[in-house]
């Protein structure tokens, strides 16, 4: 007698990959669009740009690794490591820049070491990171919310700016961008000018950066959706968010003037972004419960400590990278006891 | 003369010290961020391993096993503070340059592994066509490297030419793209980690596509240097 019956109809299995990965890219779609409306068109034009180039470098590498394209290049992975990046980096970033990056992500730090899944480290990262270290002067080249903007830029200017460096009018990306919240935080507070004086300017909204605080909270709210549709566990944003927290309020207590509120710090820069859609990464976190504890506090203490200690002003990638190289020691000593085995 | 034609083969190839062997790596990486580095470094390197490999050849037989590496690293020691003392006088900017390294290729593991593995075991003759040719497969990698290096993080190759050549070698400077930006992580060490990594990738590429080409001629060393790779 059978211990329990199975009878039709069955549910067609679905691609439990690709279904994720629509997902992240769905629950980015309003921070995306928050972008839009602060930074400009521009921020288009570099997401479709890496898309683009992240297919094109995944289809090749697919062929020369003799891999079937079509189940891999529909999976999405390279799409969401495309948009993660062009999010990460500033929109007006000149073509070659966001082309470099993506293919390296693609190509280094996901095809060499094996493709999707065998990743040790989290390819956009790796990309944004390159980036970072390589062109320093590129990638600092943040725009100015558009309310700030002296030359608000249109949808051409935009495309001439990334693709020739200068629009016909004669504007060239120096003239155009402005320091970040976290620039300015960073710069002044080396100027030995009180964090309290610094929030009070114009780049400063409520809670953090003017406009950075609402693409913030859109990638909250994304990251929410990806908590309750069960595609990211809840340990490591929380993990990593309550960190970030822990540590600015203590010092915001002890220290006012090395640093901004709490607040400031949970909702400028790449926080929020960072927490629950890179640090999240299936393939290059901790496995096991406890590790994504340990990993997302890690991510979380490392940004803080380089936000105030390091030489850039955010370090969510450099925090993520750090401790992706961290995981295999977490995952060996936070293994869960299997059940009914003894504990030593 | 077949044993001559295997010395060669292993230093510039099969066994090259650079790709295979993957000895001497901290030079490796470290100089090559120009053509020029990378010859300077060679240069010693060769004259080393071709030095050592002979006096090491010579002595064989009165050098005492049990304390052979002592001696061997005396010796390469010796060798190599004559050579830094020359470079100081003669190419002093190269010299300051290449700094450190200099005194290092003492502890490079090519050059004892080679005294160990072949000069205390063969007659002069090949123990010094073994130091060429490994000093010359090794220099190869190393002036290949910091080509790939040079050209891809500043657009130029044999940029300060004149620290090795003189003065007359200012011309030498080939700048192969024109109001390059730069390219900085190639000439920082990820840079060098990377590239090695796509040489050696290469040669296996081409012993694959070689064994493929003679399938009857014995593939079993090409599989080993792939493993051992």
């Amino acid at each position: 007698m059978p211990l329990f019956r199975i009878s039709p109809p069955f549910l067609a299995g679905t691609n439990r990959v690709t279904l994720q990965m629509l997902q992240v890219l769905m629950a980015m779609v309003p921070a995306v669009a928050a972008m839009v409306v602060f930074f400009g068109p521009a921020v288009l034009i570099n997401i479709s740009l890496a898309l683009v180039t992240a297919l094109l470098a995944e289809t090749l590498m697919l062929k020369i690794r003799k891999r079937p394209v079509k189940p891999f290049i529909s999976d999405g992975s390279a799409a969401v490591t495309a948009v993660l990046l062009a999010v990460a980096i500033p929109p007006l970033s000149p073509w070659w820049l966001t082309v470099t990056g993506v293919l390296f992500s693609i190509v280094f730090a996901k095809h060499l070491y094996g493709g999707l899944g065998y990743n040790p480290f989290n390819p956009a990262m790796v990309g944004y990171v390159l980036l970072l270290l390589s062109f320093p002067l590129e990638m600092t080249t943040w725009l100015p919310v558009l309310s700030l903007a002296d030359n608000p830029l249109n949808f051409s200017q935009a495309l001439q700016l990334i693709f020739s460096g200068e629009t016909s009018g004669g504007l060239v990306p120096d003239t155009v961008s402005g320091a970040t919240p976290l620039d300015a935080m960073k710069t002044q507070i080396g100027l030995d000018i009180l964090p309290e004086y610094i929030v009070n300017q114009d780049l400063f909204g409520m809670l953090g950066g003017l406009g950075w605080e609402w693409i913030n909270l859109w990638f909250l709210l994304g990251g929410l959706f990806l908590l309750y549709r069960g595609v990211i566990n809840w340990h490591v944003p929380v993990a990593m968010l309550l960190t970030l927290f822990v540590f600015s309020s203590l010092t915001s207590l002890f220290a006012p003037d090395i640093t901004g509120s709490p607040m400031l710090h949970l909702f400028s820069g790449g926080t929020m972004l960072g927490a629950f859609f890179i640090a999240t990464d299936p393939v290059s976190g901790s496995t096991t419960v406890k590790g994504r504890l340990v990993f997302g506090a890690g991510v979380g203490a490392l940004t803080y400590i380089i936000r105030i200690w390091g030489g850039y002003p955010d370090g969510v990638a450099f925090a993520v990278l750090l401790m992706n190289m961290l995981v295999p020691l977490i995952d060996y000593y936070t293994q869960p006891r299997v059940y009914g085995a003894t504990s030593k | 003369m077949n044993a001559y034609k295997q010395i060669i083969q292993d230093g510039l190839w099969s066994n090259n010290p650079g790709l295979v062997q993957l000895l001497g790596l901290c030079p490796l990486l470290a100089v090559t961020n120009t053509v020029i580095n990378g010859l300077g470094l060679g240069l010693a390197t060769i004259l080393t391993l071709v030095a050592s490999n002979g006096i090491i050849s010579l002595l064989r037989h009165q050098i005492p096993d049990e304390a052979r590496l002592p001696v061997f690293v005396m010796i390469i020691a010796s060798i190599v503070t004559i050579i830094e003392l020359s470079m100081n006088a003669w190419f002093h900017e190269l010299y300051l340059i290449l700094g450190i390294f200099i005194p290092l290729i003492v502890t490079n593991c090519a050059i004892t592994g080679r005294a160990e593995a072949f000069a205390a075991r063969n007659p002069v003759g090949p123990a010094l066509l073994d130091g060429l040719m490994m000093g010359l497969g090794f220099t190869a990698v190393l002036v290949l490297l910091g080509a790939m290096r040079e050209l891809i993080g500043q657009g130029t190759l044999f940029s300060q030419a004149y620290l090795m050549f003189g003065e007359a070698a200012r011309g030498f400077t080939i700048t192969v793209i024109e109001d390059y930006r730069g390219f900085l992580m190639a000439l920082l060490p990820p840079g060098a980690f990377i590239g090695l990594g796509l040489i050696v990738a290469l040669k296996n590429i081409i012993d694959i596509k070689l064994a493929d080409r003679q399938p009857k001629a014995a593939p079993v060393e090409v599989e080993a240097e792939a493993t051992s790779a």
